[in-house]
């Protein structure tokens, strides 16, 4: 397909929707300028920073360096399904809870990326919880915050049985 | 980034005749972590993106008379995860856990991280692979303090890969398919340094397709990866060694040696390696073959810092690979 404007279908939070793309649009532009799914944020764009953070058949990405087209078929979940339910996620308070931001821009991705650690490693350690957002930069320097965040997150699932999503969509 | 046409085959036959004779007619996609950056930066600009994600028997990570058989869609992450991995190859594990970012391990692929493009930051920048202007090494006489501290041609970067170093070590080659046939390469011969800006620094060609990786089974070697860093989190080793070590009683019987992050290719330090024949792995033993390694180290005007690295990384390998870290 392509080089031109091609309609694909992506799943994005349970949501089956129609988008027009080319072939070289990330699943992030497509989310962002096409969809006004602004959650995922746009900063290096390079696959480094992890502020586009989104999570694909369960497992995390850079949503700036997946094209959206290879993305036809996956399950997309972005940070809007974590607010989507009665309840937000419980990373969500924790993350206000907890000062684990300052300027904010990096939050969504660091959500995201904290959404995907607790979704595999429920229990975490300090160490783990380090080492699970290793893919997500903070320039305010919050990390303190947000590994504090992610433990009392991980805390909340467990004694609520394990609630895995905001959204039961995703 | 350009516009380009996108094709996803399900058969490798098919994937193969989407390829041209030149880079810039076609790019093959799997993980994307480094191709979309490359052209975005507009340093890849390929006609066509052949994305070889839907092809199944180029997936998964199996036990293969007795060693593994790497898949090129394999995943870091799965890598990882892999029970049979795990058991056998911890300088494969301590390389996959050094791509410090899940996300770039859910992605990124293992045969991608053979096939990534260098990091240097002139090559990244439009200045070519060598980054020569008016027959000067911008590298040499420019900022060089993450460069090649073991050039002896005008390559001046560094070999980005992870498992380069350890899959060397460990005697795996990769199997390349094209539309005319297959072949065989070893790891350590798949890594070239390039002498001119036209060529590449693997032995890869535009209509190729690295299928596969092949790890002979490790057989009770002892082995071990150690990466020196500038900081915990996604980024780039400064240094890193892999080694090998079969086993005589307490003494070394055979060792392999393999510098990575610091020369244009993995750097194999042979000398280094067979000097430790007959020798017990400890503090001193390890300390010596680390400075053997790092002798020929011919370090630029930011990086001597990198030789002595090298040398505790080769060091701490040799210690953790012998159970004495």
């Amino acid at each position: 397909m392509g080089p031109g404007e091609t309609e694909i279908t992506l799943t994005i939070n349970g949501k089956a929707t129609k988008v027009k793309v080319e072939t070289r649009t990330t699943l992030l532009d497509a989310c962002r300028e096409r969809l006004e799914i602004t959650g995922a944020k746009r900063v290096c764009d390079r696959g480094t920073c992890g502020a586009c953070t989104m999570i694909v058949n369960g497992k995390t990405v850079y949503g700036c360096t997946t094209l959206a087209v290879d993305n036809v078929g996956k399950k997309i979940e972005t940070i809007e399904n974590l607010t989507a339910g009665a309840k937000p996620h419980p990373i969500v308070p924790a993350f206000s809870n907890n000062d684990a931001l300052q300027c904010g821009y990096c939050t969504p991705g660091m959500v995201m990326a904290s959404k995907g650690l607790l979704d595999r490693t429920p229990n975490p350690t300090y160490d783990q919880v380090k080492a699970g957002l290793g893919g997500n930069l903070c320039r305010c320097g919050t990390y303190v915050g947000i590994r504090k965040a992610v433990l009392e997150a991980a805390k909340e699932l467990r004694a609520s049985g394990g609630r895995k999503s905001g959204g039961s969509n995703a | 980034m350009n516009a380009f046409e996108y094709a996803s085959p399900a058969t490798l036959k098919e994937a193969l005749g989407l390829l041209g004779n030149s880079w810039s007619d076609a790019a093959v996609l799997a993980g994307g972590t480094d191709l979309l950056s490359l052209m975005k930066d507009h340093i890849a600009e390929p006609k066509r993106v052949v994305n070889i994600k839907g092809i199944k028997e180029l997936g998964g990570i199996t036990k293969s008379g007795g060693g593994l058989r790497i898949g090129a869609n394999a995943t870091v992450d799965e890598l990882m995860e892999s029970a049979a991995v795990r058991a056998e190859y911890p300088s494969l594990v301590a390389a996959a856990r050094g791509i410090d970012s899940p996300q770039v391990r859910n992605m990124g692929t293992v045969v991608g991280d053979l096939c990534q493009r260098p990091r240097c930051w002139y090559y990244r920048n439009g200045f070519g692979l060598l980054a020569m202007k008016g027959g000067k090494s911008l590298v040499e006489s420019g900022q060089n303090e993450f460069h090649s501290i073991f050039s002896s041609g005008p390559a001046k970067f560094v070999s980005a890969s992870s498992f380069g170093p350890a899959l060397i070590a460990l005697g795996a080659k990769v199997k390349i398919a094209s539309a005319s046939g297959s072949r065989e390469v070893a790891v350590a011969d798949f890594f070239k340094a390039p002498t001119g800006d036209g060529d590449r620094e693997i032995d890869l060609k535009p209509n190729e397709i690295v299928t596969e990786i092949v790890v002979p089974a490790a057989k009770g070697a002892k082995n071990a990866t150690y990466e020196v860093r500038n900081k915990e989190g996604l980024d780039w080793p400064l240094a890193t060694a892999s080694v090998v070590l079969t086993m005589k009683g307490a003494n070394v019987a055979t060792a392999k040696i393999v510098l990575g992050h610091v020369g244009p290719t993995p750097v194999v330090a042979a000398d280094a390696a067979s000097s430790l024949a007959g020798k017990a792995i400890n503090e001193e033993t390890a300390t010596a073959a680390g400075k053997a390694a790092v002798a020929g180290a011919k370090p630029l005007s930011d990086n001597g810092y990198k030789v002595q690295l090298a040398a505790v990384a080769v060091k701490r390998a040799l210690l953790a690979a012998a159970g004495k870290a």
